[in-house]
């Protein structure tokens, strides 16, 4: 029994290496594929890199003062020196301002009350309105961010005023975030990216797989041999799991020398869950190709898995803001888990043992996978 | 000599006979396109299997070797179940698929690589350099499969099935567009590997490559119409064929088609061949028509076309 199974070895370890080596020649002689695999990552890290984490500046602000002092003036300066504000409209009314905000031509709105001098000069620290729209949550975040230091610059040279401490300011700046509560910061984009663009280029290419034997007419012979599904779908994978390896470190990379994007935490540690990652992705995407019937149907199902990875994984939207059901969903999808992964890793040095729940959860999610898979495949060709 | 048989060794059960199969049948969408069919083959044998366009003989080797489930009817393939023991079968049968289904954007080398790796050979690049050798490519083994010509893609269908030396070889229509020459070469190839053992099920429309077949099955609309030697088929056609010569032949040839007795008129080149299953009336009409004509009639045997050409007819006309 167990001189079978050993002499069996061999045999099962060579089929799958014939797999490996012909998917990887197949590869390699796409040039187009193979390109698109190396640039895409880069094209999209670039795109989303910039558009969503430059730190946005110049935005267009409006003001409703209702009242025109000295210390009005030099505030709407300090806030213009902070180069994020850009004054673009004064406004007479509370509804004028709101109308303007919902319709996105500004994306803040500063509201100086009446009597705010007078308040000031009485030492009565009032307050001042500054509504953000955090519809876009990374503008409005690095914007708000930098009001701290208005307080003490806008007052500076106004020695009419009593005397302001560090702990006391002289006037209070009351923030709203219209819209969306949740702030998501800058440095949270680029590790989120990197889940993203693995999941898309590993899911499309796995999914493709099977699909393509069947179109090309090339499955008739392929089950006709002595090759057992486990074997073709690890011969399958494995190519792409060096390809997925090659990504992540472009997107590190990149993210490292183009967005300074830091990695806290281990790089082996990341580099050993990022491959649980890919390994989940492409077993899903594989098990996607036993199902469908052709290359569009294969891509297509990529996409509707692909959607909820990117809307409800955490990385559009803060995963703790999202309702039950959301939540659910989300932790059924690989891309949550490593979200917390890389975020726990990059930005806070997290390491194994506060990461293991979502190893765990990613292995489990490639395993489901991979035996539907090996299930689903055809043995034959009824 | 390298063989592609796994650790447990297991010979073919059931002694001489390689495929023995029993009420195979197999249904499309309700429709039933291979019925009751039984079929054995013994080792060594090089065994024709023709039939019209859609009868079935690609489902039926499919069903051989395992890649369709039959909706009913059992058998064993090198002794293993068709049913039940795939596996097995699959490691000692190479079965030429129809279609070139081999990679298109693999070279012939790669391609024959791959098939070695998969069947567990020794060494497999020296196994493929030498198929390539067998094959006379030596020079283009870096070409792309899909850049040969229809005739050398199926040179190397085959040799890719011959590759890891299998028991059985089925061949679905090995040598369609495949030029004279290299039939010929390809039947002096069957021939050598049959006779040392290996079982060839080879599909075909071409009536020579039937001759050359040790036993020949022929299969219509799903079911088995004649079976056995090229003579035992022949004698139980029960044909009776004259071969007509003389002028204005296809006038002969209307005037022939409605008489008593005459089943079936083709003509050959510069004669006519005249068949029917009944000997006595077609006797008579032949005498009629031979009389005051120029005509130069004479009985002859009848050849495989009269005969399956016949059988074609008769099993349409059951059909309806
Ligand atoms: N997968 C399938 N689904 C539906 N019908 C099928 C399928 N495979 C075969 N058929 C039908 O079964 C019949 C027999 O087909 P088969 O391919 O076995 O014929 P064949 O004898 O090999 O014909 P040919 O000489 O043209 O190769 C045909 O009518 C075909 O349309
Ligand atoms: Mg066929």
């Amino acid at each position: 029994m167990t001189s079978l199974a050993i002499r069996r070895w061999p045999g099962a370890l060579s089929r799958t290496a014939a797999m490996f080596i012909k998917e990887f020649l197949q590869l390699r002689r796409d040039r187009l594929t193979f390109a698109t695999m190396i640039f895409i990552p880069l094209v999209q890290l670039m795109l989303f890199g910039f558009a969503i984490n430059t730190t946005p500046r110049h935005l267009p602000t409006a003001v409703l003062a209702y009242e025109d002092s000295d210390v009005g003036r030099s505030i709407l300066a300090a806030l213009r020196n902070t180069s994020y504000f850009d004054l673009v409209q004064v406004v007479r009314s509370e509804a004028d301002m709101d109308h303007l905000m919902r319709s996105g031509r500004v994306l803040f709105g500063v509201e100086i009350p009446a009597g705010f001098e007078r308040a000031l000069r009485r030492g009565d620290r009032p307050a001042l309105l500054i509504a953000a729209d955090a519809s876009d949550p990374v503008a409005a975040g690095t914007a708000l961010g930098a009001l701290d230091g208005v307080v003490g610059t806008a007052l500076a040279r106004d020695r009419g005023l009593p005397d302001t401490t560090d702990a006391v300011p002289a006037f209070e700046i009351r923030q709203h975030r219209r819209y969306n509560p949740a702030a998501v910061t800058s440095l949270n984009i680029v590790p989120g990216l990197l889940g993203v663009i693995l999941t898309m280029t590993m899911l499309i290419f796995t999914a493709l797989s099977v699909t393509r034997e069947i179109e090309r007419g090339t499955m008739e012979s392929l089950l006709a041999m002595p090759i057992e599904p486990l074997e073709v779908m690890i011969g399958k994978i494995t190519p792409y799991v060096v390809i997925g390896f090659i990504q992540a470190a472009l997107i590190l990379t990149f993210g490292a020398l183009v967005f300074e994007v830091p990695i806290a935490g281990s790089l082996w540690l990341l580099a050993a869950l990022s491959t649980l990652f890919i390994g989940a992705n492409l077993a899903i995407g594989y098990s996607f190709s036993t199902i469908a019937q052709n290359q569009l149907q294969a891509i297509q199902m990529s996409f509707m898995f692909f959607l909820p990875n990117i809307l409800l994984s955490g990385f559009m939207f803060p995963f703790a803001g999202m309702p039950r059901w959301a939540q659910f969903i989300g932790e059924c999808l690989p891309l949550t888990h490593y979200i917390r992964i890389v975020r726990g890793i990059m930005l806070k040095g997290a390491g194994f043992s506060d990461l293991h729940a979502e190893a765990l959860a990613l292995l489990l999610l490639m395993l489901i996978a991979m035996t539907f898979a090996v299930r689903r495949f055809r043995r034959t060709l009824d | 000599m390298p063989t592609a048989r796994d650790g447990n060794g297991k010979a073919p059960r059931n002694g001489d006979i390689v495929i023995d199969v029993e009420g195979l049948s197999k249904s499309f969408d309700g429709k039933q396109v291979v019925r009751d069919l039984a079929l054995q083959v013994r080792r060594g044998q090089i065994y024709g299997f023709l039939g019209p366009n859609g009868s079935g003989k690609t489902t039926t080797l499919r069903m051989i070797c395992g890649l369709l489930t039959p909706d009913g009817g059992r058998g064993t393939c090198l002794g293993y179940d068709i049913l039940t023991e795939r596996d097995e079968i699959k490691r000692h049968v190479g079965y030429m698929t129809q279609r070139f289904s081999l990679y298109q954007d693999l070279s012939i080398l790669e391609n024959l690589e791959f098939v070695a790796r998969v069947h567990g050979l020794a060494d497999p690049i020296g196994a493929a350099r030498q198929a390539v050798l067998r094959l006379g490519l030596e020079g283009r083994e870096r070409q792309l499969a899909g850049t040969l010509s229809g005739g050398w893609k199926q040179r190397l269908a085959l040799g890719a099935c011959i590759l890891p030396k299998p028991d059985l070889l089925l061949l679905d229509e090995p040598t369609a567009g495949v030029d004279p020459k290299a039939r010929r070469e390809f039947w002096g190839e069957i021939h050598k590997l049959a006779a040392d053992g290996m079982t060839v099920l080879v599909s075909t429309h071409y009536m020579d490559e039937a001759e050359r077949c040790h036993e020949l099955a022929y299969i219509a609309y799903g079911e088995l119409l004649a079976q056995g030697t090229i003579p035992e088929v022949i004698a139980a056609s029960q044909l009776t064929t004259y071969t007509v010569s003389g002028p204005d032949l296809n006038h002969l040839a209307e005037t022939l088609l409605g008489m008593p007795g005459v089943d079936m008129v083709a003509p050959f080149g510069t004669s006519l061949h005249v068949a029917g299953r009944d000997a006595v009336a077609l006797d008579r009409t032949m005498a009629r028509i031979g009389e005051g004509a120029k005509l130069d009639w004479r009985l002859s045997s009848p050849t495989l076309e009269d005969v399956f050409i016949d059988l074609m007819s008769r099993s349409q006309d059951n059909f309806r």
